[in-house]
C-alpha cells in the first residue's frame, strides 16, 4: 500500500508541486517558441512526455550498467534516440504538425527537463517510480505549455483549439503570436502562481501567529 | 507635544516635491491635448480621457494591492496616460487605448514596484505593446481638421472591444479632404522618398499623431518646464542636437536620399520624445556626463532606426533602449568625489 | 571520499551496449515510417500544386537544365537545374506548369508556388509554400482579394527569340498597376508584396526560356 502511495506521489510531483514550467522553470526554449496555439502546445508536450518517459525507463533499467564516468554521454544518446523516434513518427503522422513544430522537435534533445530528470531522478530510482515520475513531469510540462498556448491562441487568433470564439470580426493581437507574447503570458502565469503562493504563506503565518497568541 | 528635529546641514528647505514637479508636467501637457482636440475633435478627446482613466484605474488597483494606499496624488499616472494618448493615432479604437493604458501601467510600472522603480518609461512600454499587438491599426490615421470632427467620432474610435477597427474610408471621404494618403511623413519618406517642408509641419498639413504635429508647442511647453527647473534641459538638447548632427552628416554624404535635419527634427515623435519622455526622471541618468551620453544615444539610435531599420519611426525604441542603458551609463560616469584621487 | 577506477574496457562495453540498443530502435522506426513520410511529403506538394492548378489530376516532376528539360527522378535536382511540375487533367492533357520562386521578405525567405499557362504565356495562380511574415500584415498575400487577383493572368511572355522575358514582372505601389506584367502591391505590406513579385520574376526569367522551346515534349502525359 505504501509503495502505491509513494508511486502516486512520484506521479503528482511533476504534475503540480514540481511543475517543470511554473516551479522549476525548466525547458523555457520550447515553452516560448511553440506555444502559439493550444494544439501545438499539446503536441509538443506529448512528444516531450513520450521522450521523457521512454528515456527515463531505459535509463532506470540500465542504471547499474552505466558507469558514472560516461553517464552524461549515455543519457544524451538514449534521449537523442527517442527524439529521433518521435521525429520520424510525427513526420509520418502529419506533415502540418511537423511543419508547425519545426526544429523544436529535434531540439527536445536539448530540453533541460530531459537531462535534468535523467540525472536527478531516473538514474537513482527503480524503473516503476522513475517512469511514473517522468510521466508526471511530462504531463505537467504539457499542462504548462497548454496554459500558455491557450492564452496566446485566444488573444492571438481569437480561437481555442481552432474554434473561433469571438466571431469573424475579431482583431488578433499580433504580439501574442510573436515571441514577446510568449514572455508576457509566461510572466502573467508566474505572477499569478507566486501571488497565490504568497497568499497561502501569509495565511499559514497568520494562523501560526494566532495559535501562538492563544498559547 | 511637538518634537525637536535634529538634522545636519544644509537646512534650506525647498518647497518642491515630486507632486509639484509632476503637476507642472501635467500643466505643460495640457496645451498639447487642447491642440490635438482642436485638430482631431471628439475622437482625440475621448481617446485621451479613456487612456488616462485606464492608467489611473490600474495605478489605483495595483497601489492598493501592494499596500501603498492611494498614489494617484503624485500625478505620475496622469502623465503616463496623457503622453501615451498623444503618441497614438487620434482615431485609435478606444478599446485598444484601454489595452495600451493597462500595458503601460501594469507591464511598465506596477510589476517593477511603482513610481521610481520602473526601468522603462511606462507610456512607451504601453505604446510598444500596442504597436506590436496591432501594427496595422496604429499606422492608420484620419486627416486633421476634418469639418465634422466636433460633431461625430471617427468610426474606428467606437469599435466594439476585441473587434477589428471599423473602416474610416467613408468618414474620411465625407470630410472632403483631397489627396489624403493616411501615411505619416516618415512613412512617406521611407517608402516614397517624399519629404515635407518645415512649413507643412508647422501649418499642420501632415497626417500624424498629435505629438508629431505640434513641434513649436512642444518646445514652448518644454521651455516652461526647463525655465522653472522641473525638467533637465540638457536631455532634450542632447537628443535633438545629436539627431540633427547625425542627420546633417548623412545629408552631406547623400543629399538625394537623406532628408534635411529640420525634417528629421520635426517629423515623427522625436520632439515629444525628447522633451517629455526622455526626460522622465526615474528612467534617465543623473550624472552630468551621463545625461549628455544618454541624450546623444537616443538621438543617434533614432536616426539609425529610421534610416536603416524596418520601422518608420525609431524614437520609441531609441528611448526604451537608452532607458535600459542608463544604469550602465551612470556606473561609468560617476563623478570623482571632491578630494578623492582618480583611479588610474 | 574514495575514487573508484573503472577500466576503459568497461566504459567502452557500456557505451557500446547503449549504442547498440539505440541503433536498433532508430533503424526500426526509420524503416517503419519511411513509406508514410515520403507519401506525406508527396501529398503536401501535390496539394499545393492542385491548389494553384485547379482541375489537375496528376503531376509529374521535371528538371529544367540550360540545354533542355528532363524528367526528374527521386534524387535531388542536378546543380543549376530548376525543378518544375507539369500538371495533367484526367485525359492526360497538359493543364499547366507549377514552379517555385523565392525571395527575401520582411522576416525571412518567402517561397511561393506559381502556376504557368504555356498557351497564354501568363501566370494563372499563386500559392505560398513557406513564409514567416508578420501575421496580420505580410500574410495578407494569402487572403487579400485584390492581390490574389494579380495572378489570374500575369503576363510573363517571352521575347520573340525566347531568350528573356519580354517584360520583367514588377511589383508596383498599391493602385498604380497599369500593365499586365505588373503586380499591384498590398498597401501596408509592400515589402512582402515585392518579395512575391521578385521571387516569381527571378524564377520565371530562368525557367521559361529553358522550358518554352521544349514545351511540346510535355503536351501529353509520358
Amino acid at each position: 500500500m505504501s509503495t502505491l502511495i509513494s508511486n502516486f506521489d512520484e506521479f503528482m510531483d511533476g504534475l503540480w508541486k514540481q511543475n517543470p514550467i511554473f516551479v522549476m522553470m525548466l525547458g523555457m526554449c520550447p515553452t516560448l517558441a511553440v506555444t502559439v496555439s493550444a494544439v501545438n502546445s499539446i503536441s509538443m508536450g506529448l512528444a516531450t512526455t513520450f521522450v521523457l518517459t521512454a528515456s527515463c525507463l531505459l535509463i532506470s533499467i540500465l542504471r547499474h550498467i552505466i558507469p558514472k564516468e560516461v553517464r552524461i554521454a549515455s543519457f544524451i544518446v538514449i534521449i537523442a534516440t527517442f527524439v529521433t523516434v518521435v521525429d520520424y513518427s510525427i513526420q509520418a503522422i502529419s506533415l502540418e504538425l511537423y511543419d508547425a513544430l519545426g526544429a523544436y522537435i529535434k531540439l527536445i534533445v536539448a530540453n533541460c527537463i530531459l537531462l535534468g530528470r535523467a540525472e536527478a531522478h531516473a538514474a537513482r530510482m527503480p524503473p516503476v517510480p522513475a517512469t511514473l515520475n517522468a510521466f508526471g513531469m511530462g504531463l505537467g510540462f504539457t499542462l504548462g505549455l497548454l496554459a500558455i498556448g491557450g492564452v496566446r491562441e485566444i488573444f492571438g487568433a481569437g480561437k481555442l483549439f481552432g474554434i473561433a470564439l469571438f466571431g469573424p470580426h475579431f482583431q488578433p493581437w499580433v504580439v501574442m503570436v510573436l515571441p514577446p507574447g510568449g514572455f508576457f503570458v509566461l510572466a502573467g502565469w508566474l505572477i499569478l502562481f507566486s501571488g497565490i503562493r504568497a497568499n497561502k504563506q501569509r495565511k499559514i503565518e497568520a494562523e501560526l501567529a494566532l495559535k501562538g497568541a492563544k498559547a | 507635544m511637538s518634537q525637536i528635529e535634529l538634522r545636519t546641514a544644509p537646512h534650506v528647505h525647498a518647497p518642491r516635491s515630486v507632486e509639484t514637479i509632476m503637476f507642472n508636467v501635467v500643466l505643460a501637457l495640457l496645451p498639447l491635448c487642447f491642440f490635438s482636440v482642436w485638430q482631431y475633435g471628439l475622437s482625440s478627446a475621448v481617446l485621451i480621457l479613456a487612456v488616462t482613466a485606464t492608467c489611473l484605474g490600474v495605478e489605483r488597483v495595483f497601489s492598493s494591492q501592494s499596500g501603498k494606499g492611494n498614489t494617484l496624488g503624485d500625478w505620475s499616472a496622469t502623465i503616463t496616460g496623457i503622453l501615451l494618448a498623444l503618441t497614438l493615432p487620434p482615431n485609435f479604437p478606444l478599446w485598444m487605448g484601454v489595452v495600451a493604458g493597462f500595458a503601460a501601467m501594469a507591464l511598465g510600472k506596477a510589476i517593477f514596484g511603482g513610481l521610481g522603480y520602473n526601468p522603462f518609461n511606462p507610456a512607451l512600454v504601453g505604446r510598444a505593446f500596442v504597436q506590436s499587438a496591432f501594427p496595422s491599426t496604429i499606422a492608420s490615421f484620419i486627416p486633421a481638421f476634418a469639418p465634422q470632427r466636433f460633431a461625430e467620432f471617427s468610426p474606428s474610435t467606437l469599435t466594439m472591444p476585441l473587434m477589428i477597427p471599423t473602416d474610416n474610408t467613408a468618414w474620411i471621404k465625407a470630410a472632403g479632404i483631397d489627396a489624403f494618403t493616411g501615411a505619416t511623413p516618415l512613412a512617406r519618406w521611407k517608402f516614397e522618398n517624399f519629404t515635407y517642408t518645415a512649413h507643412d509641419f508647422l501649418s499642420g498639413a501632415v497626417t500624424a499623431s498629435a505629438g508629431e504635429t505640434s513641434a513649436i508647442l512642444i518646445l514652448l511647453c518644454g521651455a516652461y518646464l526647463a525655465v522653472r527647473r522641473f525638467m533637465d534641459w540638457r536631455i532634450p538638447v542632447a537628443v535633438l542636437g545629436s539627431a540633427a548632427l547625425v542627420a546633417w552628416a548623412f545629408q552631406l554624404y547623400n543629399p538625394a536620399h537623406f532628408p534635411s535635419p529640420l525634417f528629421v527634427l520635426l517629423s515623427g515623435g522625436l520632439m515629444l520624445g525628447a522633451v517629455f519622455m526622455a526626460t522622465d526622471m526615474a528612467t534617465s541618468p543623473v550624472t552630468p556626463l551621463g545625461i549628455w551620453i544618454y541624450g546623444a544615444l537616443i538621438g543617434v539610435l533614432t536616426i539609425m532606426i529610421r534610416y536603416f531599420g524596418g520601422l518608420t519611426e525609431g524614437v520609441m525604441y531609441a528611448i526604451l533602449i537608452s532607458n535600459a542603458a542608463s544604469p550602465l551609463i551612470e556606473k561609468f560616469t560617476q563623478p570623482r568625489t571632491y578630494g578623492a584621487r582618480s583611479k588610474l | 571520499m574514495t575514487t573508484q577506477f573503472v577500466s576503459s574496457t568497461a566504459l567502452i562495453r557500456a557505451l557500446g551496449l547503449i549504442a547498440c540498443i539505440c541503433g536498433i530502435i532508430i533503424v526500426g522506426v526509420y524503416e517503419g515510417t519511411l513509406d508514410a513520410v515520403n507519401a506525406n511529403k508527396k501529398i503536401a506538394l501535390d496539394r499545393q500544386i492542385f491548389k494553384v492548378l485547379p482541375g489537375a489530376k496528376s503531376v509529374q516532376a521535371y528538371d529544367a537544365l540550360p540545354g533542355g528539360i528532363s524528367p526528374a527522378g527521386d534524387h535531388e535536382s542536378p546543380s543549376g537545374a530548376i525543378r518544375f511540375y507539369a500538371a495533367y487533367d484526367a485525359t492526360g492533357k497538359l493543364m499547366g506548369i507549377a514552379a517555385e520562386g523565392s525571395s527575401a521578405g520582411y522576416a525571412d525567405q518567402v517561397r511561393v508556388l506559381y502556376a504557368y499557362d504555356p498557351d497564354k504565356q501568363v501566370i494563372t495562380g499563386l500559392g505560398v509554400i513557406t513564409m514567416r511574415e508578420t501575421p496580420g500584415i505580410g500574410d495578407k498575400i494569402l487572403v487579400d482579394h485584390d492581390f490574389i487577383h494579380n495572378f489570374v493572368a500575369l503576363d510573363v511572355a517571352l521575347t520573340s527569340d525566347m531568350k528573356t522575358l519580354a517584360n520583367a514582372v514588377k511589383t508596383v505601389k498599391h493602385g498604380t498597376k497599369a500593365n499586365p506584367w505588373e503586380v499591384d502591391a498590398i498597401s501596408g505590406a509592400t515589402v512582402t508584396s515585392k518579395a512575391v513579385g521578385r521571387g516569381i520574376n527571378q524564377s520565371a526569367a530562368i525557367l521559361l526560356p529553358r522550358l518554352v522551346p521544349h514545351i511540346s515534349q510535355l503536351r501529353s502525359k509520358s
